[in-house]
């Protein structure tokens, strides 16, 4: 059988702050290449909790995490840097770009950081991004002379310029309208289905859920068991 | 990873910030500028007041001081060390012999210590005692004999002559070279004639081609300079009679030792310049430590303004260190990062710091000074000793590394995951 792209097993968090919590219990899951996963439940369930800890930058928790096969614990903090740099691509809810950068610049960051294509190759793939999100007539622009959409279209362009195994996430779509929120959807499914990226997408957008591949429901800090 | 990614973000976060940058960079520059200014004028005077002295004075001085016996003869009968039992010696009765405080052999030394490797120069002097002639009073005096051009090429005798010229010294037969003071006492300048009387009551009557300041009024009052022959003859004695040899080292710090050798070697006493002018060097260090502290302190405070700068940046790009860290950054990028910007301002108010001390110093050095007791000086003295713009440099460099170390060391530590969540 293949290696999954992204393996959780018994998956425990907790936090300690003001007392201690469980917040995941037992969290287990495989995620297959080329599959797209919708994460649903309600609000304060762990969702994002557990989206930090797959994404290796919350490290404080118990289980394994094994991304492409390759546990994840013990890793250093650099090691960790590597492996998001190189597999994962991140996209949050609000959209993180940097002002003082060029959406394109933006876009290129990551690639730059990984460092194994050229200056002109790197821009090139960018504007490709862009063009694949439909954005790449505001390449020269700032972020901050975007509109919210484009916004995180262009954050979404930057989570997939190092063509990441895995991509994760966090209500992508949430400050998007339906329009927009469909362009996103479409690119989604097209990264699983023709390059094989593995896409685990928290949602509270119940249509844009049923569209994907697999629901994983979650409840008070577990999977709920999917019925066949 | 590559550098000039790391470079450009460090570049766009300080020009997202670039008042506050400028104003820490500014204030880099101006404790570098103050800090080269204030040493390179420190020791400036420094130099100059240590060549008040160093020029002036030899190295090492050779004389022979009157002394007494240092063995009593009733000495050579008690004996020196006879036991517990030994009789206390109170008679005391030898005086120190008739002899005049020359040295013997005055030339045979001075041609070896010409051949020394380690001698820049030598000069001779006699010194005389006398009185000045003014009307029916008569003042104190001490008359040196020199040969001019030596001394003026050891001690730059020159410099202190304000009128006329030394070499006359030479070329005029009787003449001297008065102490400003002696001769504003006696109402005499260049051209006219003095009447002095030695200590063996002769009179003489010698031609002033001269005048001498040396910047010590009690000095100019009572010293004057004559040829060597001149002194010699006004004392009476024959032309090997030499007084002290004065000897300027290639290297003045081995004046005590050699001081030391040469006592022994032509039995003489020698005096070393180190042991003759101690609180000098004392002073010099005294100041130059005060310029140090307060330049170093500057820098420090400079040092403050960076950190503060960086923390502020560090608390507003939160969200930018949260993301770069999502990205793939790890903790170390994060803290190169910031220690690069600290040190861009670092270095660039260092830089110009550097130049605009450069530029300070060579203003002081043309702001006119005129001290009394040194009419060479014209402006003030300053120093450009390159050694002082390394030390500005490397505290400027190590300042800024510690002053952007502990904020990008908290940097490095964000918590991407709490910025993220905190949204
Ligand atoms: N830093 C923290 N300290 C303590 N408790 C926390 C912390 N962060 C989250 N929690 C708690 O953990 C639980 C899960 O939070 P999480 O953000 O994962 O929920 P979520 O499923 O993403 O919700 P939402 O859909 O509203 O985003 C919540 O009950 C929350 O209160
Ligand atoms: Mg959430």
């Amino acid at each position: 059988m293949e290696t999954p792209a992204l393996e959780a097993r018994q998956v425990i968090k907790y936090f300690d702050d003001p007392v201690r919590v469980q917040v995941l219990h037992d969290v287990s899951f495989a995620l297959g290449r080329g599959e797209f996963a919708a994460v649903v439940g309600k609000s304060g369930c762990g969702k994002s909790t557990l989206l930090y800890i797959l994404s290796t930058m919350d490290t404080a928790y118990e289980g394994e995490l094994l991304i492409d096969g390759v546990p994840m614990r013990g890793k250093k903090e650099a090691a960790l840097a590597r492996v998001r740099n190189a597999q994962i691509g991140f996209v949050f809810q609000f959209h993180y770009l940097l002002n003082e950068f060029s959406v394109l610049r933006n876009v290129m960051l990551p690639a730059e950081k990984l460092g194994k294509l050229s200056g002109p190759e790197i821009e090139h793939r960018a504007y490709e991004k862009l063009r694949i999100l439909g954005i790449e007539s505001e390449a020269r622009k700032k972020p901050n002379q975007l509109s919210g959409g484009q916004k995180q279209r262009v954050a979404i362009a930057r989570a997939l310029i190092n063509d990441p195994l895995i991509i994760l996430g966090d209500e992508p779509t949430g400050n998007l309208d339906q329009k927009n929120a469909e362009i996103v959807f479409d690119i989604f499914k097209e990264l699983a289905e023709t390059y094989h990226q593995a896409l685990l997408i928290v949602t509270h957008d119940n249509d844009f859920a049923a569209k994907t591949h697999r629901i994983i429901e979650m409840e008070d800090g577990r999977i709920i068991p999917q019925r066949p | 990873m590559k550098l000039p990614l790391l470079y450009d973000v460090a570049l766009a976060l300080l020009l997202a910030r670039g008042r506050q940058s400028l104003v820490a960079a500014i204030g880099v520059t101006f404790s570098i500028t103050m800090f080269i200014a204030l040493l390179g004028f420190m020791s400036g005077l420094n130099q100059l007041l240590d060549g008040l002295v160093l020029n002036r004075t030899p190295h090492i001085r050779l004389y022979n001081e009157v002394q007494p016996a240092p063995q009593q003869p009733i000495d050579r009968y008690t004996g020196l060390d006879v036991g517990p039992a030994r009789p206390h010696n109170f008679i005391r009765s030898i005086k120190p012999s008739n002899e005049l405080p020359r040295i013997h052999n005055a030339g045979a030394i001075i041609a070896a210590l010409r051949h020394d490797p380690r001698v820049r120069g030598v000069a001779p002097k006699t010194q005389a005692q006398v009185f000045y002639n003014v009307g029916t009073i008569n003042l104190t005096g001490t008359i040196s004999g020199i040969e001019v051009a030596q001394e003026d090429q050891l001690f730059a005798f020159g410099d202190y002559v304000t009128a006329g010229n030394p070499l006359s010294l030479n070329t005029v037969a009787n003449s001297i070279i008065l102490g400003k003071g002696a001769a504003d006492i006696m109402l005499v300048g260049v051209g006219d004639m003095v009447q002095i009387t030695t200590v063996k009551g002769s009179r003489v009557q010698l031609k002033v081609v001269g005048l001498f300041q040396s910047g010590l009024l009690e000095v100019d009052k009572v010293q004057s300079y004559t040829s060597l022959t001149t002194a010699q003859k006004l004392l009476g004695e024959a032309n090997n009679y030499v007084t002290d040899i004065q000897v300027k080292l290639c290297d003045f710090t081995l004046a005590p030792p050699l001081a030391q050798e040469y006592a022994q070697h032509y039995e003489v006493q020698a005096l070393d310049i180190q042991t003759a002018n101690s609180q000098f060097e004392t002073g010099t260090f005294i100041r130059n430590l005060i310029s140090y502290a307060v330049g170093i302190t500057l820098l420090i405070v400079a040092g403050f303004g960076i950190y503060n700068i960086l923390n502020m940046m560090i608390y507003e790009k939160m969200d930018t260190i949260a993301i770069l860290k999502a990205m793939g950054f790890a903790g170390a990028d994060v803290q190169r990062l910031f220690v690069v910007v600290a040190l861009a301002i670092g270095l660039s108010g260092g830089a110009a710091g550097l130049l605009f001390g450069f530029g300070l110093t060579v203003a002081i050095s043309h702001v006119p000074f005129h001290p009394a007791s040194l009419p060479t000086v014209h402006f003030y003295p300053v120093s450009f000793n390159p050694v002082f713009y390394g030390i500005a440099a490397v505290f400027a460099l190590i300042t800024t590394y510690l002053a952007g170390y502990f904020p990008a060391r908290k940097a490095s530590r964000v918590d991407p995951v709490d910025i993220i969540r905190g949204k």
